[in-house]
């Protein structure tokens, strides 16, 4: 892959790298779009008619997370999905489409309110992440996301995600387990923001788009990598300029999908669900275990080092193959 | 008894950080020795300091009980990711320091005679970061817990998700709840044991879910990273943020247990989940731990000195949010009580984290 080869060889094709580079922010950027359709608008578009529910009856609603009921070609669905804003007053309202715990256990409560009664569940991810900030650690933001990944694994109706715009990392996840993953092709899936990796892996957030590339966080990619299993290709210049015509595309894929699930017995569904997540992950597994361990030094060494004043002028570790001084994996910049 | 040094040299050096290690807490200089002996936990004023994947073990586990499993896992650069260095480089760097293949060992063997499935993190592998090896670990052990009906115990100490492996890291969050969900159904318990720190998709994913979920003292737990935090609110933080006894205030961690009590709380703990295994007797007619020498003289040497409990020791006030760059100095570390895990694959560097190893922030994952 080109990416794969670019990223190998820093430098040796500079102008390649930097279109590449290009492309994946400029997706990164349509995922971001204000004007690009949310939860609600594609809804509105895509179902004969939507009844919204709230609050997680706990705490309080959220408005960053939609859920409710909806039909779509005559399928009765629960829908579930982070709601960003059309402009700065909805978006503060809707708190950037970042979810607090309320609004993950407002979802979970639909889910559950979903399998009791048979209706299969649409979610659409569109969350730049969980909101990060005191409140949302205090009322328990990452139990609230691992209970609603836990539930998911296991919820007795079908389940389709839709990442629609930026998936960002376990805000995204927490609403994104299912039994088929669809992603709009300008949608984004990562890890981590790419403004985050860049801020930890290259110390500095202009390296974003940098960071983008190398977390191979496109659609297409996402596809290549198996998180996800199909992309809906959007009109003309993205989604954000032709909010009927994405509806169109991403409704037909839903129906289809629910139509196939929907003839899928339980007990095949949920195994079938369990061994998709079972099977992401690249690892090699050898029958010898050890790498060579690090090597050992006896009281002679030691000493030695006690009395070599090179030793004690470095005033830090990380200086020879001492067993304690693990090289560091990353080297000081 | 350090040694008494020419006075040319500057003052700092006179403690070879190979073998003195500064307490974050209370600035105390620990000769290494000493503090791997004593559990690595300050005599002077508890701080607990971050525990290798083969001390952990010793720590929890009766001796000579462990069989590893899965010893043979490791990560294959699924996305050619390059940062300032290949992915490849940075897990054969990891592996040489710490002979392990990866941030996690599981296994099974006896807590105070309880057979119990059980996972433990280790810091020093690239942060504790979690990618396929370490989600599949888990699994692997929360699957043979289902199976063979055991009890599991994992013990977290990681930053969060491994940004090298991108949204394939992401998806262990899947996997591992996914596999706990079984658990549940089944009835099987699950003691969750948080070190610091806990952090990201770890956090977020099958340390939170314990049955009982237990912490270290003073531990960094969290979700958001602080340059998640800084990038997207500009709030103050309130004292104490993020750490073992702010989750106990709570509501989300069941016990903050010093680290000398962990195995007898777990031990207690099992003769509630399960009753029955054949080592059900009241607790009177046995000690509520082994003795083991050193611990015993150690913490006895503790109870003289008077526990200060947990200090701020970091930074930022906020304790530096998130995986490895939280917790300040932490001096190298390897295991206590050589020999006591058996099959645990030699020694190991425990978390050492410094200014720049940076791969196991907690992403907010
Ligand atoms: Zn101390």
């Amino acid at each position: 892959m080109v990416d794969r080869l670019l990223g190998r060889r820093p430098g040796s094709t500079d102008d390649a790298t930097h279109d590449a580079k290009s492309a994946m922010w400029n997706r990164v950027q349509l995922a971001r779009n204000i004007r690009r359709p949310r939860t609600l608008d594609l809804l509105a578009l895509m179902a004969d008619d939507v009844v919204e529910l709230h609050g997680d009856r706990a705490f309080g609603d959220d408005a960053a997370m939609a859920c409710g009921f909806a039909r779509i070609d005559g399928h009765r669905v629960a829908f579930i999905g982070q709601q960003k804003g059309a402009d700065t007053e909805e978006n503060i309202r809707r708190n950037f489409g970042m979810p607090h715990p309320e609004g993950y256990r407002k979802a979970m409560r639909v889910m559950e309110l979903a399998e009791r009664f048979g209706l299969p569940i649409v979610t659409f991810v569109d969350v730049p992440g969980a909101h990060p900030g005191p409140e949302s650690e205090e009322r328990g933001i990452a139990e609230a996301i691992a209970r609603s990944i836990g539930l998911m694994s296991r919820l007795r109706t079908p389940i389709i995600a839709v990442i629609t715009g930026e998936g960002g990392s376990g805000g995204a996840l927490a609403v994104a387990v299912g039994d088929v993953v669809i992603a709009l092709e300008n949608a984004v899936y990562s890890v981590i923001s790419p403004e985050g990796c860049a801020a930890i892996l290259w110390r500095s957030a202009d390296e974003a788009a940098t960071a983008a590339l190398a977390m191979r966080m496109s659609a297409d990619d996402q596809l290549a990598l198996g998180v996800i299993d199909r992309v809906v290709p959007e009109p003309g210049e993205g989604a954000h300029a032709d909010h009927a015509e994405t509806a169109r595309r991403l409704r037909a894929v839903i129906v289809g999908e629910l139509d196939r699930l929907g003839r899928i017995p339980l007990p095949e569904l949920l195994d079938a669900r369990y061994r998709r997540y079972r099977t992401l992950g690249a690892y090699t597994e050898t029958a010898t275990p050890p790498v060579p361990p690090p090597s050992s030094r006896g009281l002679g060494d030691r000493l030695r080092d006690l009395l070599d004043p090179a030793r004690w002028l470095t005033g830090k570790t990380g200086s020879g193959p001492s067993r304690r001084d693990e090289p560091a994996a990353r080297e000081e910049e | 008894m350090p040694i008494k040094l020419p006075s040319f040299r500057p003052r700092k050096d006179a403690y070879p950080p190979d073998l003195w290690t500064k307490c974050p807490s209370c600035s105390e200089m620990l000769f290494n020795k000493q503090l791997d002996k004593s559990d690595r936990i300050c005599p002077t004023c508890g701080h607990h300091f971050r525990l290798s994947a083969e001390a952990r073990l010793a720590l929890l586990l009766d001796d000579r009980s462990f069989r590893e499993e899965d010893a043979g896992l490791q990560s294959v650069d699924a996305l050619g990711f390059v940062d300032q260095k290949p992915y490849p480089d940075r897990l054969a760097a990891a592996q040489m320091a710490t002979g392990l293949r990866d941030a996690a060992v599981r296994g099974t063997g006896l807590i105070d005679g309880h057979p119990v499935a059980i996972c433990v993190m280790d810091f020093g592998f690239m942060g504790g970061s979690m990618g396929a090896v370490v989600g599949e670990k888990v699994t692997r052990a929360a699957e043979q817990a289902l199976a063979d009906r055991l009890p599991l115990v994992i013990v977290s100490a990681s930053g969060g998700a491994r940004m090298q492996e991108g949204t394939l890291a992401l998806m262990q969050l899947a996997k591992t709840c996914g596999a706990l969900e079984r658990l549940r159904a089944a009835g099987v318990p699950y003691i969750s044991v948080m070190s610091d720190p806990t952090t990201g998709g770890v956090f977020a994913s099958y340390a939170v879910l314990g049955d009982v979920n237990l912490a270290e003292p003073n531990a960094l737990i969290g979700f958001a990273g602080a340059r998640v935090q800084a990038g997207t609110i500009a709030q103050e933080l309130p004292p104490g943020f993020q750490r073992a006894e702010f989750l106990f205030d709570h509501g989300f961690i069941d016990r903050v247990v010093h680290r000398r009590e962990l195995r007898s709380e777990i031990a207690l703990l099992l003769r509630y989940l399960v009753p029955g295994d054949g080592v059900d007797e009241p607790p009177e007619s046995r000690p509520g731990f082994t003795i083991d020498p050193i611990g015993f003289l150690t913490s006895l040497a503790e109870k003289v000195v008077p526990d200060l409990g947990p200090l701020d020791d970091a930074p930022a006030p906020n304790g530096g949010g998130g995986g490895a760059e939280a917790g300040a100095a932490n001096g190298s570390a390897r295991s206590t009580r050589l020999g006591r895990p058996s099959t645990a694959p030699t020694r190991r560097a425990a978390g050492r984290p410094r200014a720049t190893t940076v791969e196991g922030e907690a992403t907010d994952g």
